[in-house]
């Protein structure tokens, strides 16, 4: 077919950060689905605590400390996230190299407290489906913190090689930065699950 | 300081400040494709966008057409094999107390069935259509993310052997396509049979969801300038919608997978009553995604049925609007009728009622395109050749399968004939009617951009008359000896009760219609042989997949289309307008805004890797692994790692750096 020339794009950037990627809109759409099999566990969940009159099926009640730590310290790691986005967003190599060794060890810092988080729990996964749950929604989201904390440790290293000072590197970078608010977010109504809904009952 | 302002110095706007702090990420240049004669530009983007050639090279593909080609062919051969299925189960029941078939094979053969034909049949192949035409439909040269994409056919394929060896080895699940609980569970599903159907479930889906996200994002970022969302080709909007279905439906398969393995192999009680766990939760989960599935597979279909009408009535559809929100309509109502497959377990009045409610509300969107078609038709001037054909066809079944769908809607009459063949004629005049019959026809349609080849109209003719009557001898008659009481699932039935004469019948039917599959395969081989030249654009059609020659070059387009129109060809009849700009020795495509698609960035599309081959070989082998052992999540964690480094680890291309 012929053609006529109708547009000059030859001025684009190459790269280009948050809704403007596709990267970021392929994340979305994983957080999308993520989400879902979250809200669809926590839905299990309920949907078992509400037929069972007797719910927590006389276990002991999950000591609620480590996962209290582990909640804070997600909230916290959300400041030099942020702040890393920025530097990011600058392209400023330095500060970016720092703020990914920060994420790094503020993402192997709640893993190490999670080890501790299951025996609190103060229940197996086999003793009954209350066990089974809880162990279940732990799980899940440790499976989404050790995945997350490894592909931050890569890309910092990453941005330590010759192939970190780059556009594309730092739309990773703040990708990454996308990715771990949502897994902190993801945190929040699991933890509220895990160890404060069962005090009500 | 917006990132616009990181580009290099050609590309800076005048009154573009000192940066105050930080670097700026440098960017390298290449030739442009501005002013190029077609010759270079051909040899340029040749070399450039090429799959490497050799078997390393194939095996690491990643061009989408490619990829769908493979998913194309796969999904066929796992048509046939679940065809089989039924022939084998067809001639079985062909009469009363037949020994041809035993009751534990009989289960395998249901089983397989089902799981073939939905989850390596249907979804596979509707989303396989997608890949190859949406970014030729959206004017782009790749899919996004296209190593994603390739990793997605790995792991279908793999998924779908794994399911077939376990058939040969006497271990397929036999405990139906929806492996409900108690049966599927520790207690009374020994051996591995049910492990193989979960863990076979949560891999495969794996592959959809990734091709949805793919799909989403091509979708929203890589149209070709100008194609706002109202220009949006209605086989697209279709495919998007279809794609939202999936990312928030199959996570819900895969919960009720994993809780089932779970359940069976380290002893948690989550669908046990006896230990406060519940049977029920399975068939919510379960059904949460069922449903949408029907939607999964039918959405796609309509896309087909609104390309093909336009084409042959000779007019663009009617309705366009009505048409994309029906579309949206469908796929949000789809998410609230699951319950209707869960009548017969005796759930609250009030909460069948609604059910019952929202399964007829979602007739009325169905309603809206069937007429919107109708209506294109009735004031166009139909040309009616092959894929017209099958789109009254589908008219036709999908009709009287949307009519007997509104009647198990409600709850008195669902449960009389719960699980008997009047569900089984139902909702294979859903699936076949609504989906299997726009995709011949899509097929017929399609063919020529693919292969470069027509194909025969006169075995087209002969194919579409024959599975018309073969497919409603064979489902017809399903419906009557449902409502006499013959359950589904049951390997064999004695004389006394009446039914050999109309099972003869009916296997019949389904023998006419395996062979209306044989001739089509027949069509297909001999016409990418020998078929007439097609050129570029056959039938005359509107949408970009036929601006560019047949089949399409790796590149897809030699320079990007600018939209004008909702059928663009139709519109620009002398010349296409296009953009200019991108580099040529790299792989560029052009990013634009989500609601007005305006350019907005020059990106780098991914080059071709083994790496997702190899990622998909380690994910695999853990999945086949974990059905012996949970220990299988981690060991394999660390090949699984190495090989997603090796997939995301720049190696030094344009497409990796900048």
């Amino acid at each position: 077919m012929n053609q006529r020339p109708a547009m000059d794009i030859s001025g684009l950037p190459t790269f280009g950060h948050g809704p403007r990627s596709p990267t970021w809109w392929g994340t979305l759409g994983f957080m999308a689905l993520e989400g879902t099999g979250f809200a669809l566990a926590a839905g299990a969940y309920l949907y078992l605590a509400t037929l069972w009159p007797n719910w927590r099926l006389s276990a002991p009640q999950p000591n609620h400390w480590p996962g209290t730590i582990v909640t804070l310290l997600l909230i916290v790691s959300l400041v030099p996230n942020h702040m890393l986005n920025r530097y990011a967003k600058e392209c400023a190599i330095g500060p970016v190299r720092i703020g990914m060794v920060v994420m790094s060890l503020l993402g192997v810092a709640p893993l190490i407290v999670r080890w501790f988080e299951f025996p609190a729990l103060n229940i197996y996964w086999d003793t009954n489906a209350y066990g089974s749950m809880l162990w279940v929604l732990l799980g899940l989201h440790t499976t989404h913190l050790i995945t997350d904390v490894g592909d931050t440790i890569v890309l910092t290293v990453l941005m330590f090689t010759h192939h970190g000072y780059s556009g594309r590197r730092f739309g990773d970078v703040g990708d990454n930065v996308f990715y771990w608010d949502f897994v902190v977010l993801t945190w929040i109504p699991i933890y509220l699950l895990i160890y404060w809904i069962p005090r009500l009952g | 300081m917006s990132s616009a302002d990181l580009t290099s110095e050609r590309d800076l706007p005048p009154e573009r400040e000192a940066s105050a702090k930080g670097d700026v990420a440098p960017e390298r240049d290449g030739p442009r494709d501005t002013g190029m004669d077609d010759a270079s530009l051909h040899r340029w983007l040749t070399r450039t966008w090429r799959t490497p050639p050799g078997i390393i090279g194939a095996l690491s593909s990643v061009d989408h057409k490619v990829i769908a080609r493979r998913y194309l062919v796969t999904a066929f051969l796992f048509l046939c094999l679940g065809g089989l299925n039924a022939v084998a189960m067809r001639i079985q029941l062909s009469g009363p107390q037949r020994g041809l078939i035993g009751p534990d094979l009989y289960n395998q053969l249901f089983t397989m069935h089902g799981v073939t034909m939905m989850f390596l049949f249907a979804v596979p192949i509707v989303q396989a259509t997608g890949i190859y035409l949406v970014p030729l439909m959206v004017g782009t040269r790749n899919i996004a993310f296209p190593r994603l994409n390739a990793f997605s056919y790995w792991v279908y394929v793999s998924g779908g052997l794994f399911a077939w060896v376990s058939f040969a080895l006497s271990m397929a699940p036999d405990v139906g396509w929806f492996a409900y609980v108690p049966l599927s569970g520790p207690e009374y599903g020994p051996g591995k049979r049910a492990d193989v159907w979960a863990q076979m479930i949560t891999y495969t889906e794996v592959s959809s969801l990734a091709v949805a996200v793919a799909t989403i994002v091509t979708v929203f970022k890589q149209r070709a300038p100008g194609m706002s969302l109202d220009k949006i080709p209605l086989y697209v909007w279709s495919l998007l919608v279809t794609s939202f279905v999936v990312v928030f439906a199959m996570p819900a398969v895969m919960i009720t997978s994993t809780f089932l393995i779970l359940d069976r192999l380290v002893g948690t009680h989550i669908f046990n009553p006896a230990e406060g766990g519940d049977a029920l939760l399975f068939q919510h989960l379960f059904w949460f995604f069922g449903h949408p599935e029907v939607y999964i597979i039918f959405l796609p279909a309509t896309g087909m049925v609104s390309a093909i009408i336009p084409a042959f009535a000779r007019r663009p559809v009617f309705g366009h609007l009505g048409l994309v929100l029906s579309l949206i309509a469908v796929g949000f109502l789809s998410f609230g009728l699951w319950v209707h497959h869960m009548f017969a377990t005796g759930l609250p009045k009030l909460g069948a009622s609604f059910f019952t409610a929202s399964s007829m509300m979602i007739a009325i969107p169905n309603g809206v395109q069937i007429f919107c078609w109708l209506a294109t038709l009735w004031d166009g001037r139909p040309v009616i050749r092959t894929p017209l054909l099958f789109v009254f066809g589908f008219f036709f079944i999908f009709v009287i399968g949307g009519l007997t769908g509104v009647m198990l809607a409600s709850v008195p009459l669902d449960l009389q004939v719960h699980d008997t063949y009047f569900v089984v004629a139902h909702f294979h005049y859903v699936l076949i009617g609504g989906a299997v019959f726009p995709l011949l026809g899509a097929a017929y349609f399609w063919f020529p951009k693919i292969t470069g080849r027509m194909m025969s109209e006169r075995l087209g003719r002969w194919h579409f008359w024959l599975a018309l009557i073969g497919f409603n001898a064979a489902f017809f008659p399903m419906h009557i000896v449902g409502l006499w009481g013959m359950p589904r699932r049951v390997y064999t039935y004695p004389a006394e009760l009446g039914w050999g004469n109309i099972n003869l019948f009916i296997s019949a039917g389904a023998v006419l219609f395996f062979l209306s599959f044989v001739l089509f395969a027949f069509n297909l081989v001999h016409s990418a042989l020998k078929g007439a030249p097609a050129g570029d654009n056959p039938w005359d059609a509107g949408t970009l997949e036929w601006a560019t020659s047949s089949p399409p070059p790796s590149y897809n387009f030699a320079r990007i289309p600018v939209v004008t129109n909702v059928e663009p060809l139709w519109a620009e009849r002398e010349a296409l307008p296009v953009a200019t700009g991108l580099r040529v020795d790299a792989r560029e495509l052009i990013i634009s805004t989500v609601a007005e698609a305006h350019p907005d960035i020059r990106e780098k599309s991914a080059t071709p890797s083994i790496w997702p081959l190899l990622a998909a070989i380690s994910v695999g082998g853990t999945f086949l692994y974990s059905i012996f052992t949970p220990w299988a999540i981690v060991w394999g964690a660390a090949p699984i790692a190495v090989t997603l480094i090796g997939w995301f680890w720049p190696k030094g291309d344009p497409e990796d750096e900048e």
